[in-house]
């Protein structure tokens, strides 16, 4: 396995706290492998996704260290870790977004539902049908607002009037918009707010019914009012629909998720229930991160 | 964001010490006034603990003010917690010792009565036990605080031998009953100071490793 030769740690890291970092952390910095602490409880949960020693460069430079980790189903689970640390990168893994980037190779699997991703006969495209995806920066397609939801069907070759009106009924209930925009289902979406945007990005993904809903952290580009509206959609999707977040924002990731991953560096540190992680996490280097101490 | 919580933090913890301090002090003072038939000194006890009782509320308005302003998580939500909680028995333990120095003034122990050797060691233990607890809230020091919960049966052993000689001295001297009473009264609130040394130990325990060890014996 090729060594990652040109990753130096942020000398912040090393030169401003290394005592209130913690020893992994450290050896992360430094470019060693450390275990991840994965509690029991994430294990005893039926898994929709199973990243299976996952690694990841980018050209020379190595983005993710083998990182394993059941993703739980219709569960939300957050991934935190401080920028760089490769959270987005997994994510779009997850998705195999990064096959459109030059120079990327991986090594590991991740298998959906039981099937490899990452198995060269997989269609990327069927896979992608499979998931959904919402981006930072909500990113409505310049159409009405129905069909915007309704795209991933058409495109499928539905035509049926009535099998996409409910479609696009069911769908916006689920993202809580309904009530706001049902009036004005063929207005240009792009009238909508930003908040409002980025329920419709989630209405469309989960109008395609995914196996799982990727969501990069959904709400950086919105107010807080907007903010607090998507987090309690995520809680909904809560149940029946299986979630894997990326958030740069600690406190989203308490109130919204029900795992929390802690990223740092390429590697996963622990991951275990938001509620352990967030009031006594397994690792001091953990608890450094979510109480601010560091990163 | 994060060293402001760390200021803050720390202050609270120096705050809750001095609650201790005084706290600790009150006990020793109303003992010592109970022993010597001091009602001097069992005045100022009294007076005392309006003191504590305001530093009480101001220690849990910083508490909630934590709360409001920060959201602390983890090892910081632990400590702020704790610290509510450890207030709280502090603040009982000030007024158990204002009950001790009540006695001290009240009670008509000039009537020969000897106080029994056990009232003195259950009070000496019981001491030792807030000094230990507040230590280890210092230090954070989880070990000390389990020496502290085991204590505490020593405690109730020694209450229940006060209770017994009480009983039979009530029994063969009537007209020293009142005196009696007054040692057994004494006694309980002894036996009450030791389980809020207890409880704060099991706050230590608490917030330096996250595990609610309270009604659990024998585990420690």
């Amino acid at each position: 396995m090729p060594r990652d030769t040109e990753q130096t740690p942020p000398a912040a890291v090393l030169n401003e706290q290394p005592a209130a970092v913690g020893d992994r952390l450290l050896a992360v910095a430094n470019g060693e492998d450390i275990p991840s602490e994965v509690h029991d409880r994430v294990r005893e949960e039926t898994p929709v996704l199973e990243i299976d020693r996952f690694s990841l460069w980018y050209g020379r430079k190595q983005a993710i260290h083998s990182v394993s980790m059941p993703i739980p189903h219709n569960q939300v689970t957050a991934l935190v870790g401080p920028s760089g640390c490769g959270k987005s990168t997994l994510l779009k893994s997850v998705n195999r977004l990064n096959d459109l980037v030059q120079n990327v190779r991986i090594t590991g699997d991740m298998r959906l539902n039981g099937d490899s991703i990452y198995d060269p006969r997989m269609d990327v495209i069927d896979l992608r049908k499979r998931m959904g995806m919402v981006f930072q920066k909500p990113n409505p397609f310049p159409m009405s607002i129905y069909e915007n939801v309704v795209y991933a069907l058409r495109i499928d070759g539905e035509r049926n009037r009535g099998v996409l009106d409910e479609a696009c009924e069911v769908s916006l209930r689920g993202a809580a918009l309904w009530d706001e925009v049902k009036d004005r289902l063929r207005d240009s979406a792009l009238g909508l707010s930003g908040g409002q945007q980025q329920r419709l990005c989630i209405a469309r993904a989960i109008a395609a019914e995914p196996e799982v809903l990727l969501l990069d952290e959904p709400c950086s580009a919105l107010d807080p009012i907007a903010t607090g509206k998507v987090e309690d959609l995520i809680q909904e999707l809560r149940g029946r629909y299986s979630v894997l977040m990326v958030t740069h924002n600690m406190q989203q990731a308490s109130r919204a998720s029900d795992y929390t991953a802690f990223m740092y560096l390429g590697r996963l540190v622990e991951y275990g229930p938001t509620s352990d992680i967030f009031t006594k996490p397994i690792l001091r280097e953990t608890e450094s991160y979510v109480t601010g101490r560091f990163g | 964001m994060a060293q402001h919580i760390e200021r803050q933090l720390a202050q609270l913890k120096e705050r809750i010490l001095h609650i201790g301090t005084l706290v600790e002090e009150a006990i020793a003072k109303s003992i010592t006034a109970f022993i010597n038939r001091d009602k001097k000194l069992a005045q100022r006890v009294m007076l005392n603990d309006d003191e504590i009782d305001r530093m009480e509320v101001e220690v849990e308005e910083e508490c909630l003010k934590i709360f409001a302003l920060y959201q602390p998580v983890a090892a910081d939500l632990r400590l702020v917690v704790s610290v509510l909680k450890i207030n709280n028995d502090l603040e009982r333990i000030g007024d158990l010792a204002k009950n001790i120095a009540k006695r001290a003034s009240s009670v008509a122990l000039t009537d020969g009565v000897e106080l029994p050797p056990e009232i003195l060691a259950m009070a000496t233990l019981a001491q030792e036990m807030v000094r230990e607890s507040l230590e280890a809230v210092v230090n954070s020091d989880s070990a000390l605080a389990r020496r502290v919960r085991e204590e505490d049966d020593a405690v109730d052993e020694f209450r229940r031998q006060v209770r017994e000689m009480v009983l039979a001295g009530i029994k063969a001297e009537t007209e020293q009953v009142e005196s009696l009473l007054g040692i057994n009264a004494v006694s309980t609130h002894i036996e009450r100071i030791a389980d809020m040394a207890t409880n704060i130990a099991e706050d230590v325990i608490y917030m330096v490793e996250g595990d609610i060890v309270r009604h659990r014996a024998g585990d420690a």
